[in-house]
C-alpha cells in the first residue's frame, strides 16, 4: 500500500520486525514515507503515536484474534476510524462480529475454501 | 442460579468452591489441560476443558441457559469478549468481568461490559481507608447512577469544627447524610455542631471530592473560620 503511494504507519510489540518490513525493499522503511511504532494494540498512547486519530482506515491483524477483535471495536467506537477491518481465525466468531457489522476478515475461511476448490478441481481432471 | 466460572486459577477456583456452596449449580472453563486435571479433582464434573473465547465451548458449558457468566481469566482481552459475547450474543442477564490490568478499564466501559472488578482498585480503596492521610474515603460508586457516597474524618484543625451543619456552604451536588460520633451514627440536622474526631458521610456527585475535601479539610492560614 506504501508503494501505491499511501501513507501506511505500522505498530508492532517487537522492534524486530522493523527490520522484516524492510525485507525486499530499496530504500529504509521511514525513507519510503512510511511510519513504525514500537507498542500494542491496547495502549491509548502506542495507538495515538501511531497515528490513529487520522488515520483513514485500521487494520488489526496481530496473530491473536481477541487482540484484534478488542482493538478493532476501540478504533470504531473511540476513533471512530472510517474503515476498520479485523482478522479473525475463528470461523464462528468472524461470523458473528461480521453480523455485528464489523468488517472481519477470516483466513481460516479464506483457505478452507481454496482448498475445497483445489480438491475438487483435482478431481474433476482425474475424471476427464 | 446457573453460574459459569471462566478460569480456574486461584480467583476462579475459589470463586466455585464458595457458590457450590450456596447452593448454585456452576461450571468452571480451564483452558489450561493440567490445571484443569488438577482442578477436576476436587470439582469433578463442575470443571469442563476448553478455550472459552471460542463459542461452541461456551455453548457445550450451556451458556444458553446460564443465569450469570464471570470471567476471572489472567488475559484481559478474553474476559472482556467473553463477557461481551455472553451478553450480546446469548442474552444473559448478568456477567462479571475481572480487569487484570486498570489501565484497560477504560476498554472494558468501552464495550460495554460492566461491572468489572480490578484488584488494584479495590486494594488502592482498602488503602484509602487504612491510611489516614488520604482524608477522604470512597464508600460506594455507583458509576452507572452517577453517585458516590465518600467518609471524612474531622481533625482539630478542620474549617468545619465547631460549626452549625444548617451554616455549611455544602458544594452544589453534595449532602451531608450522617456523621459518625462515639462509635455512633445519626443523621444530622440543621443544629448539629461538629466536632474533632466526627466521621462525616456525604453523598455526591462524581468529580465533587475536591470541593469537600477543601471544605472540610484544615483551616488554611487567613482563610480559617476564625
Amino acid at each position: 500500500m506504501l508503494s501505491e503511494g499511501h501513507q501506511v504507519s505500522c505498530l508492532d510489540e517487537d522492534p524486530e520486525s522493523h527490520t522484516r518490513l524492510e525485507v525486499g525493499l530499496e530504500k529504509g522503511w521511514e525513507d519510503l514515507g512510511g511510519q513504525f511504532t514500537v507498542g500494542t494494540g491496547l495502549e491509548t498512547d502506542a495507538l495515538l503515536a501511531a497515528g490513529i486519530e487520522k488515520a483513514d482506515a485500521f487494520i488489526a491483524a496481530t496473530n491473536g484474534d481477541n487482540t484484534n477483535i478488542v482493538i478493532a471495536q476501540i478504533a470504531q467506537r473511540r476513533y471512530e476510524v472510517p474503515t476498520v477491518i479485523a482478522r479473525i481465525l475463528d470461523p464462528l466468531r468472524a461470523e458473528w462480529y461480521r453480523q455485528q457489522g464489523m468488517n472481519t476478515i477470516c483466513p481460516t475461511r479464506v483457505a478452507i475454501d481454496m482448498l475445497e476448490s483445489a480438491v475438487r478441481e483435482g478431481a474433476q481432471r482425474e475424471a476427464v | 442460579m446457573y453460574i459459569i466460572v471462566v478460569g480456574a486459577g486461584k480467583v476462579g477456583w475459589n470463586l466455585a468452591r464458595e457458590l457450590l456452596e450456596k447452593n448454585h449449580e456452576v461450571t468452571v472453563i480451564e483452558s489450561n489441560r493440567r490445571r484443569y486435571l488438577t482442578v477436576e479433582q476436587e470439582l469433578e464434573h463442575n470443571v469442563t476443558y476448553g478455550d472459552a473465547s471460542e463459542l461452541w465451548v461456551l455453548e457445550r458449558a450451556g451458556i444458553q441457559r446460564a443465569d450469570m457468566v464471570i470471567a476471572v481469566t489472567g488475559d484481559d482481552e478474553d474476559n472482556m469478549l467473553i463477557c461481551q459475547v455472553a451478553r450480546e450474543k446469548y442474552e444473559v442477564e448478568r456477567i462479571i468481568a475481572r480487569v487484570n490490568n486498570p489501565r484497560n478499564r477504560p476498554h472494558f466501559d468501552l464495550l460495554g461490559v460492566k461491572p468489572s472488578v480490578s484488584a488494584t482498585d479495590l486494594i488502592l480503596r482498602l488503602l484509602e481507608h487504612e491510611v489516614p492521610e488520604y482524608g477522604l474515603v470512597h464508600l460506594l460508586d455507583l458509576q452507572e447512577e452517577q453517585l458516590e457516597i465518600i467518609e471524612m474524618l474531622l481533625g482539630k484543625d478542620s474549617r468545619v469544627t465547631g460549626r452549625r451543619v444548617g451554616d455549611l456552604s455544602m458544594p452544589e451536588g453534595s449532602l451531608l447524610i450522617s456523621v459518625l460520633r462515639d462509635g455512633k451514627g445519626f443523621v444530622p440536622g440543621p443544629d448539629t455542631v461538629l466536632e474533632a474526631g466526627d466521621e462525616v458521610l456525604a453523598v455526591l456527585d462524581p468529580g465533587r471530592e475536591d470541593d469537600l475535601k477543601v471544605l472540610f479539610g484544615p483551616a488554611v492560614d487567613g482563610n480559617g473560620t476564625g
